[in-house]
């Protein structure tokens, strides 16, 4: 052999092992999201050989307490659903609104200068939310409430889900303004040029074609109010309530898994092991609307050729 | 455009529509309803910052009393007898408690009286904060007196960088919680950069678009959607349970979190090399040197300040995260800032939390200042970000 030989032997050599550490690397990430399944899952089995699973998911008392605790989820379920619902109601229409305003109306030069503000939002830790929820919000809400001669607790529904709806606003305004921008200006100068109003043209032409990303963007949203866990920890009360009435405190399912697993319960208690089974049911729901919100911006991706998103 | 026409033109206008003034009030409806929803959030930001500023900024100045303090056997054995009966319930308990070392660290104070500044206790700051407070009349009468003679002072809060957390609200600090964010972050790095830019070099280099690599792809965008607490179930459940690591440990907790901020740099990764031209790789290719050899001498260093953008993007969002961590146990009460991975600490954002949760009523603005610090830091990492994204531009 001649030393050019050996010395392209042992490139070849070197060079296959920093490969295989590439593909090592990416395999890590897969086996994360198998992990979070598996380690989810494993200890849900055991506590669903403890507690039926069927009490789980239509009873209505959750009290995991040492003696005679049960386990239906459904006022947790409950909780979570109103909170979630709340933040939406809030984050849809002004995130909507901001990324039209935005991509819409806005120059770039404006456009440059709002969208770093908003993002600002997104960059604040949830715990900081929470305390301005407990703090400043919930207090303040209380007494608008005793204004209106209605009473509302100072764990209620509504100041978690209005802060964590703006947590949110930032999650649909900057992925919506991407997708709005996104939409061919052919189509907005095709009905300006028919005679529609600017806002004609958005609300009929201009949103239409952008609503699968709309939609995701919706989706991505809902999936970070459902997991969202340090403003309802802080804000949103521990009494698992059956209730509609927003000024009432309830709970929520992160909630519930933060209230299991801290303090000094024996790992193999149902009180402890709920935790997962409550965090199983969150790693489905979320899963799924991410497979959802992906499939639609994807789609959405192809029939405009974007590759920027 | 709004095209205006007087009024008496109508009948002659062929165009005329008598349904347009309504549509063009519509149309400024939304307007106005989009610049509305924006300026909310806003206006928002500006409240919740102002809200946090004025109540955070007291924290950074603290009650002292400037009054005699007897250095003695009594003192050193019952650190109490080492002020004036008087003034004992308006001095910090856990001042006093240093008594002993003080004349420990200098041995000349033994048998002398010195005036001296003496932290205040809670109730006598937040008094002459004119915040709420349980001082009894007496104690109060007391504090103004002092005032009076300028014996009673409001000085800057070294205490609060310079301690660890505290039962006693006047001396509880941030100190360790900060070594605690610090330690956190470093394995978070360790772990996350390498694998994090690895993965995103075999994804955007090497792999070819496959079964194997659409997996991963489809997994590294769902990764980067699952909810944070999860990520702390997995890390009970495997490094804790599993792996037997130490609960509450720095080492767990950045494990947790780099599995969290592993999407973030992938992602960004991914875009900063795709961002290279393929004409630097084809001149490699040219010039005969290998597929690695180009990406580790050509790609990645043009890459390289988008790799580092998206990082230090991902450090700033795992700084603030805290859900996951307090399932893994990083709330505990740490009064000492730990030396070791392993040891129980806590972190940055797990402080906040349990100062928010402390019934007195100092705690909370020691919540809003540690909020302030926190927040300052993650804003200057994120204007870091944005600094080397401007500086390290290129357009090719």
């Amino acid at each position: 052999m001649t030393p050019f030989e050996t010395r392209n032997k042992s490139r070849e050599l070197k060079e296959k092992l920093i490969k295989f550490l590439l593909i090592t690397a990416s395999v890590i990430s897969i086996l994360t999201t198998f992990g979070i399944l598996f380690s989810i899952l494993f200890e849900a089995i055991e506590f669903f050989q403890l507690r039926s699973f069927w009490y789980f998911i239509s009873g209505t008392e959750w009290s995991p307490g040492i003696v005679n605790s049960k386990f239906g989820a459904v006022p947790i379920f409950a909780g979570t659903f109103i909170i979630t619902f709340i933040a939406m109601a809030v984050s849809i229409p002004i995130g909507l609104g901001s990324a039209i305003y935005m991509s819409e109306y806005a120059s770039g030069k404006v456009r440059n200068a709002l969208k770093p503000l908003l993002e600002i939002l997104a960059g604040i830790p949830t715990v900081v939310y929470g305390f301005f929820a407990a703090i400043t919000i919930a207090p303040l809400i209380v007494k608008v409430a005793a204004y209106f001669g209605l009473e509302a607790s100072f764990n209620s529904a509504l100041a978690s889900g209005v802060v964590m709806g703006i947590m949110i606003i930032p999650v649909i305004a900057s992925l919506s303004d991407d997708v709005i921008r996104a939409v061919p200006d052919s189509q907005r100068k095709a009905s300006l040029g028919l005679g529609l109003t600017h806002g004609e043209t958005i609300r009929n032409i201009v949103l239409p074609s952008a609503m699968p990303g709309i939609i995701s963007a919706t989706l991505l949203g809902l999936s970070k109010a459902l997991g969202e866990t340090m403003i309802v920890v802080m804000a949103a009360g521990l009494r698992p309530n059956l209730s509609i009435n927003p000024l009432e405190d309830m709970t929520t399912v992160t909630v519930r898994i933060v209230d299991a697993l801290v303090g000094d319960q024996a790992f193999d208690s149902p009180a402890t092991l709920s935790a997962f089974a409550l965090g199983l049911i969150l790693f489905v729901v979320t899963l799924v609307l991410n497979i959802v919100s992906l499939t639609m911006i994807k789609k959405f991706k192809e029939k405009y050729k974007v590759n920027t998103l | 455009m709004i095209i205006r026409r007087k009024n008496k033109n109508k009948e002659e206008n062929p165009f005329y529509d008598p349904t347009l003034n309504k549509r063009h009030r519509s149309s400024r409806r939304f307007k106005a309803f989009a610049l509305g929803s924006l300026v909310f959030s806003i206006v928002f930001l500006a409240f919740f910052l102002t809200d946090i500023v004025t109540k955070g900024l007291p924290a950074f100045k603290q009650a002292y009393l400037h009054i005699d303090v007897t250095f003695n056997e009594a003192s050193i054995k019952d650190s109490r007898q080492a002020i004036d009966k008087k003034y004992r319930k308006i001095v910090s308990r856990a001042w006093l408690r240093n008594v002993p070392r003080l004349v420990e660290e200098n041995p000349t104070l033994m048998n002398k009286t010195m005036t001296m500044w003496v932290l205040a206790d809670d109730q006598v700051d937040q008094y002459l904060k004119n915040h709420y407070y349980k001082l009894n009349r007496k104690d109060r009468a007391l504090v103004d007196d002092l005032k009076a003679y300028g014996q009673a002072e409001l000085k800057f809060n070294k205490i609060f960088f310079t301690n660890g957390d505290s039962k006693i609200p006047e001396y509880a600090g941030l100190k360790s919680a900060i070594v605690g964010s610090i330690l956190t972050l470093i394995i978070t790095m360790l772990v996350a950069f390498p694998i994090g830019v690895m993965t995103a070099i075999y994804l955007e280099e090497f792999a070819e678009d496959n079964k194997f690599t659409q997996i991963i792809e489809v997994n590294i965008n769902n990764l980067a959607a699952i909810p944070s607490i999860l990520f702390g179930l997995l890390g009970l459940a495997i490094f804790i349970n599993l792996f037997g690591l130490p609960r509450s440990s720095p080492l767990v907790g950045g494990l947790t979190l780099a599995l969290m901020t592993l999407p973030i740099i992938i992602v960004s990764s991914r875009a900063a090399l795709r961002s290279v031209p393929d004409s630097i790789r084809q001149a490699g290719y040219g010039l005969g040197l290998t597929k690695i050899q180009v990406t580790k001498d050509h790609v990645l260093p043009l890459a390289f300040p988008g790799i580092m953008t998206g990082s230090i993007i991902g450090l700033a969002q795992a700084m603030g995260e805290t859900a996951p961590l307090i399932i893994v146990g990083m709330i505990a009460f740490i009064p000492d800032a730990p030396t070791m991975v392993t040891e129980a600490a806590t972190v940055m954002p797990a402080q906040i939390f349990t100062w928010a949760g402390m019934p007195e009523r100092m705690y909370i603005e020691k919540t809003a200042a540690g909020i302030i610090v926190l927040l300052s830091v993650l804003i200057s990492l994120n204007t870091l970000a944005i600094y080397l994204r401007k500086k390290f531009e290129v357009k090719w």
